[in-house]
């Protein structure tokens, strides 16, 4: 995004709009506070990454704005849809429209190949691209056939990429995307989301605790211990490429 | 304090943690090992009781029949090589008058000696006492007849003895091994209210019937060791010119007869279900154990890493498999216990025996348990094998993902592409190919058996229809004490209420063909009856042929015999006239055996002019009851029965007889349907959580993924559907041929009605256990999911 852009996304209407968000959870006797008063505002198009040590709550948070878990206080806005408060029903048809989500551990289907692990979420999406076109997005054009099984980790990670992106989602949420992978294979990962954020303009929220992944970031948010404590605008994002870690 | 070794408290945990699934094994192992209970312990009840029963009262091993021989043949009879003790008696079949039975019953008479003496076939008294000697109408009545009629010692029931009518005054009331199952006629259920055997002063017949200083019936103890074949050459040919009809064995001997067939049936049964239910332990042990070990592979390897033997971790699981066996088979063998007692009760409504306590036999207890044991282990076996053999290193990795292939089923669905929905469906599907198959023979089975116990109701009511509404069409039939003459018929359309009379002659014969003899009855028929026609087991009604013989298919079978070849036929009757005869045909009777001639071609035989036994009469419906008040008079009449009212008795008998069976089994085969599908839906969820609940974040609903999960269940049920018809086919097609006898054949009829039902049932069964694992799949941990690995 250029500095342009980025100023125009600024001024735009916030896709998410969350203010005040706690999140308290009762560990037998003890209460741990995973957020204590987040406030958060994501543009269209914005590529963020949220960086912070286990236990920050930054999963917390990725859990809130997809729809997963609820909030002990505070409002979450998902354009004019109030998330905080939404039946299990509206979640579902919410998670369904609107996201797109990559997992640490890819979660595919083990018994449908790539192409149907992406067909299984276009055949539920109302303007879905096709499960070929998307596999070749991240690169995966020659391995449509082939069962989960049979793919290594990058690639696998990649099938679920492909799997989020097909439905045209207006936001990529990716829970420690490149967790299970090395560096080169992680590398790979990260392209395939960064071209899939630039080409598609998808909202993309990456979550690591690999603070080198922030370099390629429009925006990074720290978190520690339920806050966030440092907001950064990178004025050079590099590309995976360049990233080191 | 007592130190639990954490093992074993990781051992309770664990069944704690899967108390849903290994309840559902608990369930399926007290079936089949209280089946097992159940069917055993009657099967040695009914043995011991009649070994012990016929050895106390001395239970005869040959019987005879003759017209009237002097008491100095019976005599002779016991310096026969091979006999050990002769008993001769007088029996006939009279009318009686029961108090609160219009229809008039046919009460045995069976001479005893008076004052008592040790006999052969001994009464038992359950009440009362025994006839005085003084007293020419004392009589001691049957338990089953008593019973039924709510007869006292001290109530009377009047007969017609050789003509003369008589009040017959019941002292007592008793029980004889003859006599274990009492039914008359060819019925194959008891009707006790219209037929009991009433014990008479040996005198007192003697003078009823003028047979002083002889006897008409001898029953014959064979020495241990001694041929029974030769003594009843022996006998045979000691009574043959007393009107003799023919020695006969215990074999033949009705009672004896059914009741054999009861023991063998619970033999049979104690086999098979328990068997089917055992299977399914094993299959369900295997299925709950192997995903077990599966997840558990970090807890093994650490186990492992940190010392334990490869032992210590085999018994572990082999301990956890023994948990719900051993609850199985307690709980099973207590059910076992409590229903042997229930059926018990049944049986001794059947079955007369002096005494009805039931006795658990902890030896079948012990059998039961061994059995189940072994049957656990048998499943358990490869699942604990798999976590001892798990290298240490490997086991703390995840598993690999599961390989898939495209399936085979999608070479099928032309039609249009599946969905991945259905992909998924059909992979898992032929993933584990046993699993799947074995997931619906089990299936099969209980559909199967359900549909089985309901056909056996279609089998009854078919055999029924065949009985009372095909051949005996009569609505009263009359036997005549002696063979009557042609004149005999008019005089009975002359009765009340009697539209018309068919007159018919039955005798005993012995048939023989190429050095096989068998002993049946002889009916002679007007080719042109109505009344009583010969109907095989399809309803096709079988024309009496106008020259040679029909014969049943048994009997023929048994003779070597067919269409066309000639058999030798002996009247025992008479003068015993032997001929040869052609069979004309065969047929497949579901009631019964017999033989067949034309009325006038075995008048031809006996060239005599006392034609008729018995005659078959169509009534008034409106005038009944002065018919039967004028049969139960008439001196020349030893037996009626009435149509309407054998229909009645036999349906309650079978209300009473299958209803705790069909329930029993009806409840087990649930079971079975609920444990298969409870397990492999619990299973399958366990193992593809992560996957349903990764779906459910994609934006999949919980109905969706609920189908997804129930979806493979519901093909596993209906591709069993099918193939439960088959079982039950193939069950109707054993139990036909396994429990095929002289005295009925069970047809093979299954109404469509009953595949429905069966289908139904399983249906049921698993709709509900799929409705426990979808209240499962909406608490997924949705969470969880992202960050966990498998």
């Amino acid at each position: 995004m250029s500095d342009g852009e980025q100023a125009a996304a600024a001024k735009a209407s916030p896709l998410f709009h969350a203010r005040g968000l706690t999140k308290t959870y009762r560990m037998g006797d003890v209460d741990v506070h995973a957020l204590q008063g987040v406030d958060l505002d994501l543009y269209p198009g914005e590529f963020v990454v949220i960086f912070g040590p286990s236990g920050s709550g930054k999963s917390t948070l990725l859990n809130i704005l997809g729809g997963l878990d609820a909030p002990t206080s505070g409002a979450v806005q998902f354009r004019e849809h109030r998330l905080v408060g939404a039946s299990e029903r509206e979640l579902t048809q919410y998670r369904r429209e609107h996201v797109g989500f990559v997992f640490q551990f890819y979660n595919l289907i083990p018994s449908l190949t790539a192409c149907e692990n992406v067909e299984l979420v276009t055949e539920i999406a109302q303007n879905p691209m096709p499960a070929d076109e998307a596999l070749r997005n991240v690169g995966l054009g020659e391995r449509l056939g082939h069962f989960p099984a049979q793919l290594s980790g990058g690639e696998q990670q990649r099938v679920a990429i492909a799997r989020a992106i097909a439905k045209r989602p207006d936001v990529l949420l990716c829970d420690e995307p490149t967790g299970a992978l090395d560096a080169e294979t992680g590398r790979v990962v990260l392209e395939a989301l960064t071209s899939v954020n630039a080409a598609l303009g998808t909202t993309t929220v990456v979550i690591t605790h690999n603070v080198s992944i922030a370099q390629i970031a429009d925006r990074v948010l720290r978190l520690r211990s339920g806050r966030i404590v440092e907001e950064t605008r990178n004025a050079v994002k590099k590309t995976p490429r360049e990233v080191e870690w | 304090m007592v130190r639990i070794h954490p093992l074993h408290r990781k051992l309770w945990r664990d069944v704690w943690h899967y108390r849903g699934q290994l309840a559902a094994i608990v369930a399926v192992v007290t079936c089949g090992i209280a089946l097992f209970v159940a069917m055993r312990s009657m099967n040695g009840y009914l043995r011991d009781s009649r070994d012990r029963y016929y050895a106390q009262y001395r239970f005869a091993d040959v019987f005879a029949q003759v017209r009237r021989a002097p008491a100095r043949v019976a005599r002779e009879v016991s310096t026969l090589p091979g006999v050990a003790a002769v008993d001769d008696r007088i029996v006939f079949d009279v009318v009686a008058d029961v108090p609160g039975l219009a229809e008039p019953a046919v009460a045995h008479l069976v001479s005893i000696r008076v004052p008592r003496a040790p006999a052969l076939n001994d009464v038992h008294l359950t009440a009362g006492r025994w006839p005085a000697a003084d007293r020419n109408d004392e009589v001691v009545a049957s338990r089953a007849f008593a019973g039924a009629n709510g007869l006292r010692p001290g109530d009377s029931v009047g007969a017609v003895m050789n003509g003369r009518w008589q009040r017959l005054r019941i002292v007592g009331v008793g029980v004889s091994p003859e006599f274990v199952y009492e039914i008359g006629g060819t019925s194959i259920f008891p009707d006790n209210r219209r037929y009991g055997v009433l014990w008479v002063g040996r005198e007192a017949l003697e003078t009823a019937f003028d047979l002083q200083g002889a006897f008409n019936d001898l029953a014959v103890r064979v020495a241990p060791g001694a041929s029974k074949t030769q003594v009843l050459l022996d006998v045979d040919r000691a009574i043959e010119r007393y009107g003799g009809i023919g020695a006969y064995g215990r074999e033949d001997q009705l009672s004896d007869q059914f009741l054999e067939g009861e023991i063998d049936e619970t033999q049979v049964t104690s086999t098979i279900l328990p068997g089917i239910f055992l299977a399914v332990t094993a299959f369900l042990l295997n299925l709950v154990l192997s995903r077990l070990v599966g997840t558990q592979r970090d807890q093994i390897a650490t186990l492992k890493a940190f010392g334990y033997s490869n032992a210590a971790i085999g018994i572990h699981y082999f301990e956890l498999a023994l948990v719900p066996l051993l609850a199985g088979v307690v709980l099973g063998s207590a059910l076992g216990l409590v229903l042997a007692g229930q059926l018990a009760a049944v049986y001794a409504r059947f079955f007369q025996f002096p005494w009805v306590e039931f006795v658990p036999d902890w030896s079948i207890v012990a059998a039961a348990a061994a059995i189940g044991v072994a049957a656990g282990v048998a499943g358990s076996v490869s699942s604990v094998a798999r976590s001892v053999s798990l290298p240490p290193a490997a086991a703390m990795q995840a598993e690999a993902p599961a390989r898939f292939r495209h399936g085979l089923f999608e070479r099928f669905t032309f039609l249009s592409k599946p969905s991945p929905q259905r992909r998924i469906i059909g992979r898992n599907l032929e993933r584990w190919p046993a699993r799947t198959l074995f997931s619906i023979v089990g299936l099969a089975l209980a559909g199967g058996l359900v549909i089985t116990v309901q056909s056996m109701f279609d089998a009854v009511n078919y055999m029924k229809t065949l009985q009372f509404y095909g051949s005996d069409r009569a609505d009263v039939t009359v036997l005549f004490r002696d063979a009557r003459r042609a004149s005999a018929l008019p005089a009975l359309e002359r009765l009340p209420g009697v539209i018309d009379a068919e007159g018919f002659r039955v005798a005993p014969v012995r048939l023989r063909a190429g050095g096989r003899s068998e002993r049946t009855v002889m009916y002679g028929l007007a080719p042109d009856v109505e009344l009583r026609r010969v109907v095989d087991m399809h309803g096709k009604v079988d024309p009496i042929p106008p020259d040679g013989c029909l014969l049943s298919a048994t009997i023929a079978r048994k003779l070597g015999v067919g269409r066309g070849d000639r058999v030798s036929v002996e009247l025992l009757d008479g003068a015993r006239p032997t001929r040869e005869v052609v069979v004309a045909a065969t047929t497949e009777e579901a009631l019964g055996s017999a033989a067949y001639m034309s009325l006038d071609a075995l008048r031809a035989m006996e060239r005599g002019d006392r034609v008729y036994s018995g005659a078959f009469l169509r009534t008034d419906g409106r005038l009944t009851d002065h018919l039967y008040l004028a049969l139960k008079r008439l001196p020349a009449v030893s037996g009626v029965s009435v149509r309407e009212v054998a229909l009645r008795s036999f349906d309650e008998t079978i209300a009473e007889s299958f209803g705790i069976s069909l329930a029993i089994t009806l409840i087990f085969a649930c079971v079975i349907a609920f444990g298969i599908v409870y397990n492999s839906a619990r299973v399958a969820l366990s193992e593809r959580g992560r996957e349903l609940a990764s779906l459910r974040v994609l934006g999949f609903t919980r109905r969706e993924v609920t189908w997804m999960l129930l979806g493979e269940q519901g093909i596993l049920l209906a591709l069993s559907i099918p193939l439960a018809f088959l079982t039950a086919y193939g069950l109707g097609v054993l139990i036909s041929v396994a429990f095929e006898s002289d005295l009925y054949r069970i047809p093979m009829v299954v109404n469509p009605a009953s595949y429905l039902f069966g289908a139904g049932i399983v249906t049921l069964a698993a709709a509900l256990s799929g409705l426990i694992v979808s209240r499962r799949i909406d608490g997924l941990d949705l969470v969880a999911v992202l960050k966990t690995r498998e």
